[in-house]
C-alpha cells in the first residue's frame, strides 16, 4: 500500500498507518459483520412479527463511547509523537535553500551552487530544505520519504529529511498550483559519499559534460555575475565583459595589467588584490563558491564575448 | 355493479380522500407563487437533482480524463476548470441544501404534525434566493469558467483570470439560502410540534436537521464574510490574504475552514438524520439509544467548530495548533461512532424488510464507516503528514459525502417518494440500483485510497504511469456508478406515469408523516394531528407494510 522507504522517519510512519489499518479492519469487520449478519438472521419471515422493545443499554453505549475514545487518545499521542520527530529539524542538518515557482523547483546548496528541479543529496545525511514560493502556495512532497510541507510566498517554511538508501526519489507538488500542477515534479538523487564527494567537486552529471562556454553562461546567469557585469559594454558596478579579455586594465593603484587567464582567476578568488580605477570594491569573493571546471567555463565565456 | 362503489378512495385502501396538495391549485404559477412547504420542497428537489445531475456530469468527465495520462478529452486548463465545477455544483449547489431543503422541507412539518414551516414566505424566499445562487454560478461556467478548485485557496483565487469574482458571489448569495432554511428549521421545531410531542418524542430526523440548522445558521455568515473579502481582494487588492501587500493568504485558509469544516456537518448530519428513520421503520424495532444518538448529533455540531484547522497540517502553522486541532478531531469522531454502533443495535433481533430505502441504509453502513475509519489516518498527525492532498483524501472525502449523504439521500428519497407523490416504485428497479451504486461506488473509490497512499497527489490533470491501472479500474467504477444513480432516477420516474397508489403508511413507519394520506392535504393533516406514542414505538404497531 505504502512506496518504499527512503527515509528514517518512513518506517514509525508506516508502523502507525499500519497500526490504523489493521485497527479498522477489525472495526469494519465488527459493524458490516453486523449490519450483513443482522440483515440475513433478523430478516423479516412474514407480516405480524413481533420485536423486542429494547430502548437503550446504558454500559454497552459507555462501552463503545469509552473504548473508542481510548483507542483515539493513544492514536492522537502516537501520532503527535510522530509528527514532532518528523517535523522538529535536527540541529546538525545540512541546509538547502528551495525556491518554488510555477512549475519548477530551484534549490541553492550551502555553497552557492543552484539547481533546477534535479536535488543530489548525500545518503545518510540530515538535510533540512528552507522553502518559499514566488508566486502561489505549493507543497513539497516526496512520498519515499513520506514528508510534505507547503510552500508560502510570504514565510520560509522547513522541512527535513534523512535518506537511508541511494537511489533517485520523485518531489511533487501538491499543492494545487494551475495549469502545470501535476507536472511541477523534481527528482531527489540520493548519492553515496564516494559518488557525492565527486558532485560537490565535479558538479551534477549533466554539467560535468557542458561545454565549457556554456557552463560559464550558466554560472554568469545563476551566480550573481550579471547584476554587476553587463556583456553590452555599458557601465555597472563592474567593469563589462565585452571585448575585456586581453585588454589593459588600469588599476587604483596606479598599476596596470593585462586581463587574461591568471587575471579572471584571480579577480574571482581574490578580487580585491586588483581594482580596476574609476570602480569601488565591492566584488564578492568566490573563492570555495565555484568549482574549478566553473572557473574555467567563465574564462572560456569571458573570452567568447569579442 | 360493484364497480360503481369503487372510487378514488377504494383505490387508495383509505376511508376517505381528499384532494392532496398536487391536485388543489394546479398550474404552473400557483406553484410559482406557492407557500406550501411540500410544494417548496419539490421544487427544491428537482433543482437539486438537476444540479446533481449537473456535477455528476462533470465527475464522470474528470475520471474519463483521467484514463490515461496525458491529454485525452481536455487540456490541463479544462481539466483544472471541470473539476473546480464539479466540487463547487455538489458542495454548494447540491450536498448542502439537498437533503434539508428539499426532503427536510418537505417531512418536517409533516413529522412535527404541523401546517407549514414557521415561516412560509422566507421558505419561497430562500428557494428563489437558490435559483439566483445557481444562475449566478451557471453565468460563471459560461463566462470564462472558474479554475481555483471548490476551496478557493488565495493567492492562486486572486490571481487567476477566469468568472472567480462571480463565482464566489454566486456561493455569497447560496449562503443566504441556506441560513433562511436553517432559520425556519428552529422557529418551526420550536414552535410547531404537534400537542404531546415533547423534545424527546421528536423523530431523530428532526434532532439531526436542528442540529444541522445550528450550524447552518451561525457558519455561514463567516463563509459570506469570507466571500466578501475575497471578492474585494480580485477587484479593490485590499490586501488581507496579498503577501505582497502585508496579508496572510493561509489566513484565507482559516477563515475558509472556519465555515467549511462545519459545512462538511450540514452535509452529513442531514444524511445520518435520514438513517436514523430509515433503520427503525425496516427494522420494525424501536430505535435503540434514542438520547445517544439525539445528542451526538448536538455533540457533533458544537465540536464540529472547533477542528477546522486538521484541513491545514502541512500548512507551515504551529505544531501546538497541529496538537490540538488534532485531538479535537478525534473527539469529533466519537459521536459518529456512537450513532453507527447505535443503528446497527437497533437491527439487532429487529423484523428487517430489505426493500429499497434499508438496502441504501445498509449501504450507508458500511461506507459511512469505511469513511469514518479512514478519517483516523487523517486526524492523526504523522501519517497524516503523507496522506494530506492526495487521493487518499479524496477518497476519504467521497466515502463520507457520497457514501454517507448521498446514499442516504436517496435511500430518504425512495422512503418518503410514495408520500410525495403518492406513487410506489418498481421494488426492482430500486434495489437494482442500489447494488449498481453500491459497487460502482467502492469500484471507484476504494483504489483511490491505495493510489493516495503510494504517492497521487489530488487535483492531477496527468499522472505518473504506474497509478495507470489504478486510475482505470476507478473509472470503470464510476461509469457503474452512473448507471446505478440513472437507474434510481428512471425507477422513481417511471412510477409518476402510475396512477396513485400509494396507502397513507406503506412501510409501517411509526412518525406523524405516515399518519398523513399520501400524498398529504395542502394542509398536511386533516384536522389536528396528536401524538399517541412515542416515535419508533413498535408495541403500538397498527399499520403494516
Amino acid at each position: 500500500m505504502l512506496p518504499r522507504q527512503g527515509s528514517t522517519i518512513a518506517g514509525p510512519m508506516d508502523d502507525l498507518y499500519m497500526f490504523i489499518f489493521w485497527l479498522s479492519v477489525v472495526f469494519f469487520i465488527i459493524i458490516a459483520g453486523q449490519v450483513v449478519w443482522f440483515g440475513m438472521k433478523y430478516r423479516r419471515r412474514g407480516p405480524g412479527e413481533k420485536t423486542p422493545h429494547i430502548t437503550h443499554h446504558l454500559n454497552l453505549e459507555l462501552a463503545w463511547s469509552i473504548i473508542p475514545l481510548l483507542l483515539c487518545i493513544v492514536l492522537f499521542f502516537w501520532g503527535f509523537d510522530g509528527y514532532m520527530k518528523a517535523t522538529v529539524v535536527p540541529g546538525d542538518a545540512m541546509e538547502i535553500q528551495v525556491r518554488a515557482k510555477r512549475w519548477q523547483w530551484e534549490f541553492e546548496y550551502p555553497d552557492g551552487i543552484r539547481a533546477l528541479n534535479d536535488l543530489y543529496i548525500p545518503v545518510n545525511k540530515k538535510i533540512r530544505m528552507v522553502m518559499i514560493s514566488d508566486d502561489v502556495l505549493h507543497s513539497f512532497w516526496v512520498p519515499e520519504f513520506r514528508v510534505k510541507m507547503d510552500v508560502l510566498p510570504n514565510r520560509y517554511t522547513d522541512v527535513w529529511f534523512e535518506s537511508t538508501i541511494p537511489g533517485t526519489y520523485n518531489l511533487t507538488c501538491t499543492e494545487y498550483c494551475g495549469k502545470g500542477h501535476s507536472t511541477m515534479r523534481g527528482s531527489i538523487k540520493v548519492l553515496t559519499p564516494v559518488e557525492y564527494e565527486d558532485f560537490v567537486k565535479e558538479g551534477p552529471p549533466e554539467l560535468k559534460n557542458m561545454p565549457l562556454r556554456e557552463l560559464g553562461e550558466l554560472v554568469y546567469k545563476s551566480r550573481g555575475c550579471e547584476s554587476c557585469h553587463s556583456l553590452d559594454g555599458s557601465r555597472r558596478d563592474g567593469p563589462s565583459w565585452k571585448g575585456i579579455f586581453g585588454k589593459t586594465e588600469k588599476f587604483t593603484d596606479g598599476t596596470s595589467a593585462v586581463v587574461d587567464e591568471n587575471y579572471i582567476r584571480e579577480s574571482l578568488m581574490n578580487p580585491h588584490s586588483k581594482i580596476v580605477a574609476t570602480y569601488e570594491a565591492v566584488m564578492p569573493v568566490y573563492k570555495g563558491l565555484l568549482r574549478d571546471r566553473e572557473v574555467l567555463g567563465v574564462i572560456e565565456y569571458i573570452k567568447s564575448l569579442k | 355493479m360493484a364497480d360503481v362503489k369503487t372510487t378514488g378512495a377504494h383505490v387508495h385502501g383509505e376511508a376517505a380522500h381528499h384532494a392532496s396538495y398536487l391536485e388543489e391549485n394546479k398550474g404552473i404559477m400557483n406553484w410559482l407563487v406557492t407557500y406550501d412547504h411540500k410544494r417548496i420542497g419539490l421544487m427544491y428537489l428537482w433543482s437539486v437533482l438537476l444540479m446533481f445531475l449537473v456535477g455528476g456530469l462533470f465527475a464522470l468527465l474528470v475520471r474519463l480524463e483521467l484514463l490515461t495520462p496525458g491529454e485525452d478529452l481536455m487540456n490541463a486548463e479544462t481539466y483544472n476548470r471541470v473539476f473546480t465545477l464539479h466540487g463547487a455544483i455538489m458542495v454548494f449547489l447540491f450536498i448542502i441544501p439537498a437533503v434539508p431543503a428539499s426532503l427536510g422541507n418537505f417531512v418536517l412539518p409533516l413529522m412535527l404534525g404541523a401546517k407549514d414551516v414557521a415561516f412560509p414566505k422566507l421558505n419561497l424566499a430562500s428557494y428563489y434566493i437558490y435559483v439566483v445562487g445557481a444562475i449566478m454560478a451557471i453565468l460563471s461556467i459560461v463566462l470564462g469558467g472558474v479554475d481555483t478548485g471548490w476551496t478557493f485557496y488565495t493567492p492562486y483565487s486572486t490571481s487567476t483570470a477566469g468568472a472567480v469574482t462571480l463565482m464566489t458571489l454566486s456561493v455569497f448569495v447560496l449562503g443566504f439560502s441556506s441560513i433562511f432554511t436553517g432559520l425556519n428549521f428552529i422557529a418551526t421545531i420550536h414552535t410547531l410540534r404537534a400537542p404531546g410531542m415533547s423534545w424527546y418524542n421528536l423523530p431523530l430526523f428532526v434532532w439531526g436537521t436542528y442540529a444541522t440548522s445550528v450550524i447552518q445558521v451561525m457558519a455561514t455568515p463567516v463563509l459570506g464574510i469570507t466571500t466578501v473579502l475575497l471578492v474585494m481582494e480580485r477587484v479593490f487588492q485590499v490586501g488581507i490574504f496579498d503577501a505582497r501587500l502585508g496579508g496572510d493568504p493561509v489566513l484565507f485558509q482559516h477563515f475558509f475552514w472556519f465555515y467549511s469544516h462545519p459545512a462538511v456537518y450540514i452535509m452529513i448530519l442531514p444524511g445520518m438524520a435520514i438513517i436514523s428513520e430509515l433503520i427503525p421503520t425496516f427494522s420494525k424495532k424501536t430505535i435503540f439509544g434514542y438520547r445517544g444518538i439525539a445528542f451526538s448529533s448536538i455533540a457533533i455540531a458544537l465540536v464540529s467548530f472547533l477542528v477546522w484547522a486538521h484541513h491545514m497540517f502541512t500548512s507551515g502553522q504551529s505544531p501546538l495548533t497541529n496538537a490540538i486541532f488534532s485531538f479535537l478531531t478525534f473527539l469529533v469522531a466519537i459521536p459518529s461512532g456512537i450513532k453507527v454502533f447505535n443503528w446497527t443495535a437497533t437491527m439487532y433481533r429487529g423484523s428487517i424488510s430489505l426493500k429499497t430505502p434499508m438496502l441504501y441504509a445498509m449501504s450507508f453502513l458500511l461506507l459511512f464507516t469505511i469513511g469514518g475509519l479512514t478519517g483516523l489516518f487523517l486526524g492523526t498527525l504523522a501519517t497524516d503528514i503523507h496522506l494530506h492532498d492526495t487521493y487518499f483524501v479524496v477518497a476519504h472525502f467521497h466515502y463520507v459525502m457520497m457514501g454517507g449523504t448521498v446514499i442516504a439521500f436517496i435511500g430518504g428519497l425512495f422512503y418518503w417518494w410514495p408520500k410525495m407523490v403518492g406513487r410506489m416504485y418498481s421494488e426492482k428497479g430500486g434495489a437494482l440500483s442500489a447494488i449498481l451504486v453500491f459497487i460502482g461506488f467502492n469500484a471507484t473509490f476504494l483504489p483511490q485510497f491505495i493510489m493516495g497512499s503510494r504517492g497521487m497527489p489530488r487535483r492531477y490533470f496527468t499522472y505518473l504511469d504506474q497509478f495507470q491501472p489504478l486510475h482505470q479500474f476507478s473509472t470503470v467504477g464510476s461509469e457503474i456508478l452512473g448507471a446505478g444513480i440513472l437507474v434510481a432516477i428512471l425507477t422513481l420516474v417511471a412510477s409518476l406515469r402510475k396512477k396513485p397508489d400509494a396507502i397513507a403508511n406503506p412501510w409501517g413507519g411509526s412518525t406523524l408523516e405516515w399518519e398523513a394520506q399520501s400524498p398529504p392535504v395542502t394542509h398536511n393533516f386533516v384536522g389536528t394531528p396528536v401524538l399517541e406514542h412515542a416515535p419508533y414505538d413498535y408495541r403500538h404497531a397498527k399499520v403494516e407494510g
